[in-house]
């Protein structure tokens, strides 16, 4: 039994590595000056799916919604070994709160699959929310499986998982087709190859084709389209027109949670007592903690 | 509007029949909610003999629970309880559901709030009830659902205006628990449980759950560490410490991914919130998810050789210098206090 599968990526600020200038005055934040990453648990759910296929066979795809930029990210799971990837990217789904995103993902998927096992990392770093998953499998209508630590085995159309729960862990028997979503333990991404990084690194999405084209009279994009699918460098890219979504439940207007205020969390002076490094400095604090009955 | 009754629902959390600390926490801040809403606190209890966690549910301020109890909804599992929580969501409409922040709540939340298309916000570490004007429009007694975000360099407020169900979850230990004198004369609503077929896709074959030795949250006094104690070595420094004070030894996130000491001591955002009497900080930069497990402890002590770190912004005590100076000294001038 080989298993079809699909990863969910996404491509991220780099938010463990904040420096000073990220932080605009007014507390929000210059997501410019943020590098973009590959969302840490979405690498691990790219490599578990890789481990998969190598197990059982199939094959492994990967989507991302994003802009146009997140192209970056699709080129690195090529290098990896995905055997196809897709951009999603629209204006009009830009501003989504998970909601949204799931919506347009769980029609994605209901455009390019169907898939027997879906994967995705649990949670993303610059949000933190791991409801994406869930809420795609909902859509879907397909079952999840969330904090999965393991694959341990897969018959047919079921899936042996180990997955954590609180203060342990439990070990699951799932039907396909079913999502997961992976935590960071569950396995070490792989390297590069450098074969694969030289056959794709021209890999190219829509937009990139059109912005080549406007730079040079010379070229077409459909000639460019027709030639890059040829050579088999063409990233397939989804608009709101190839999906069949509803506009409004699409983006920042099809999400019901909204931003209200954003608030640096730099804190102001504080008041707090000094104390010296020193024998007389420890001393002094030692004593009133004994005289608030704290030691002693 | 459809939910007139401005009803705040708590979704109960147990794990093997045993209740989560948090659904109570939920519900000593959903008692809140609901008396600036004058609405009425809801406790939703999915599992088999739950009499007595249902009963407890009237001790922190629930007027009714809605009970769906059946054997084979004994251990949690994603589809029937989704389903069951979906259905009741759906038919009621409360103006509030909360859920723990946990691996279950997590799981469970976001596939209710998709089903529902309600609005759903992760993770929170506040909760308030207020006006709102968004996008020039008026939205009376709104949920600020408070969390930080972008890796916590920021604070957002999100709301859900425009949505009938605001739905949240909140991590374990961030709201305090407040029982009552006396329990409330409350109504156990027994919703009978319907199998589907799709409650079988997902089988639970074996639990293995290692009771937390480790129990921080009462510990009266806490000596943490960051990744700034530089090795699993130095940080056995803090352990002296501990042990000669009588405290409990954790780390923050950074400390625990290092590997300097075990995760079940991990203080902050995802770990274990704390509300000791001392908190001594050592060698730890104060980043907002760990302020968020720590900063209402009753005195704090930061010990760090960077004057500019975030943590002397909130601690009572501040010592600037480097942690194995310190630390030894302070044990030294205890010992000698102490004679």
């Amino acid at each position: 039994m080989s298993y079809q599968s699909l990863v969910l990526v996404k491509q991220v600020p780099d938010t463990a590595n904040i420096s000073g200038d990220v932080m605009k005055p007014d507390g929000t934040v210059n997501r410019g000056k943020l590098p973009a990453i590959f969302n840490p648990e979405d690498k691990v759910a790219l490599e578990l799916a890789l481990q998969l296929r190598e197990r059982f066979g199939g094959s492994v795809k990967v989507v991302t919604m994003g802009p146009p930029k997140a192209s970056e990210l699709l080129r690195e799971c090529l290098y990896l070994g995905a055997d196809e990837a897709f951009l999603v990217s629209d204006r009009k789904f830009a501003g989504a709160d998970t909601l949204a995103t799931s919506y347009v993902l769980a029609e994605t998927i209901n455009s390019i699959g169907p898939f027997d096992v879906i994967f995705a990392g649990r949670q993303a770093i610059d949000g933190d929310t791991a409801q994406v998953g869930p809420q795609t499998a909902e859509k879907l209508g397909i079952p999840q499986v969330t904090y999965t630590q393991e694959i341990i085995d897969a018959k047919k159309d079921t899936l042996t998982i180990k997955r954590k729960i609180d203060g342990g862990y439990e070990i699951i028997k799932a039907k396909t087709p079913l999502l997961i979503t992976v935590i960071k333990d569950a396995a070490v991404p792989r390297p590069f190859k450098a074969k694969r990084v030289m056959a794709y690194k021209n890999a190219k999405t829509l937009m990139e084709l059109e912005a080549m084209a406007e730079e040079n009279s010379l070229l077409w994009s459909d000639q460019l389209k027709d030639e890059y699918v040829a050579k088999k460098l063409f990233i397939e890219t989804l608009t709101i027109d190839d999906l069949n979504v509803e506009v409004e439940r699409c983006g920042l207007h099809g999400s019901p949670t909204k931003v209200h205020k954003v608030e640096s969390v730099v804190l102001g002076s504080s008041d707090h007592v000094q104390i010296e490094p020193t024998k007389e400095g420890l001393g002094i604090l030692v004593d009133k903690l004994m005289e608030d009955h704290i030691f002693g | 509007m459809k939910n007139k009754q401005h009803e705040v629902w708590v979704f109960i959390e147990q794990r093997a029949g045993k209740a989560a600390d948090v659904s109570f926490e939920l519900l000593s801040k959903g008692r809140k909610l609901a008396e600036t809403l004058k609405g009425t606190l809801k406790a939703v209890v999915i599992g088999h003999q739950m009499d007595e966690i249902s009963q407890r549910c009237f001790l922190f301020g629930a007027k009714e629970v809605l009970l769906v109890d059946h054997p084979e909804l004994k251990i949690y599992n994603t589809l029937p309880y989704a389903r069951i929580m979906s259905e009741l969501v759906d038919k009621h409409q409360p103006r509030i559901v909360l859920f723990g922040a946990t691996f279950i709540g997590r799981d469970l939340a976001p596939r209710v709030a998709s089903h529902t298309k309600s609005g759903l916000t992760a993770d929170c570490t506040d909760l308030q009830i207020s006006d709102v004007t968004y996008m020039r429009k008026d939205y009376p007694q709104l949920l600020l659902q408070i969390r930080p975000a972008f890796g916590g360099n920021i604070l957002a407020t999100i709301i859900t205006p425009e949505n009938p169900v605001q739905m949240a979850t909140v991590r374990e230990g961030v709201m305090e628990m407040h029982p009552l004198d006396t329990p409330v004369k409350g109504k156990i609503t027994e919703i009978p449980f319907k199998e589907d077929p799709t409650d079988k896709l997902v089988q639970i074959i074996e639990q293995h759950r290692e009771e937390n030795k480790v129990n921080l949250k009462a510990a009266p006094i806490i000596v943490a560490g960051g990744y700034g104690m530089g090795s699993k070595e130095d940080f056995g420094l803090l352990h002296e410490l501990a042990d000669v004070i009588g405290g409990e030894v954790a780390g923050s996130r950074a400390a625990v991914d290092a590997g300097f000491v075990e995760h079940a001591r991990q203080v902050g955002q995802t770990g274990v919130t704390v509300r000791p009497k001392l908190y001594i900080a050592v060698a730890i930069s104060g980043a907002i998810q760990h302020r968020a497990g720590m900063d209402e402890s009753n005195k704090i002590i930061a010990i760090n050789n960077d004057p500019e770190a975030p943590i002397f912004d909130i601690c009572h005590y501040g010592i600037v210098g480097d942690a194995k100076e310190v630390i030894p000294m302070l044990i030294d001038v205890y010992k000698h206090k102490l004679k």
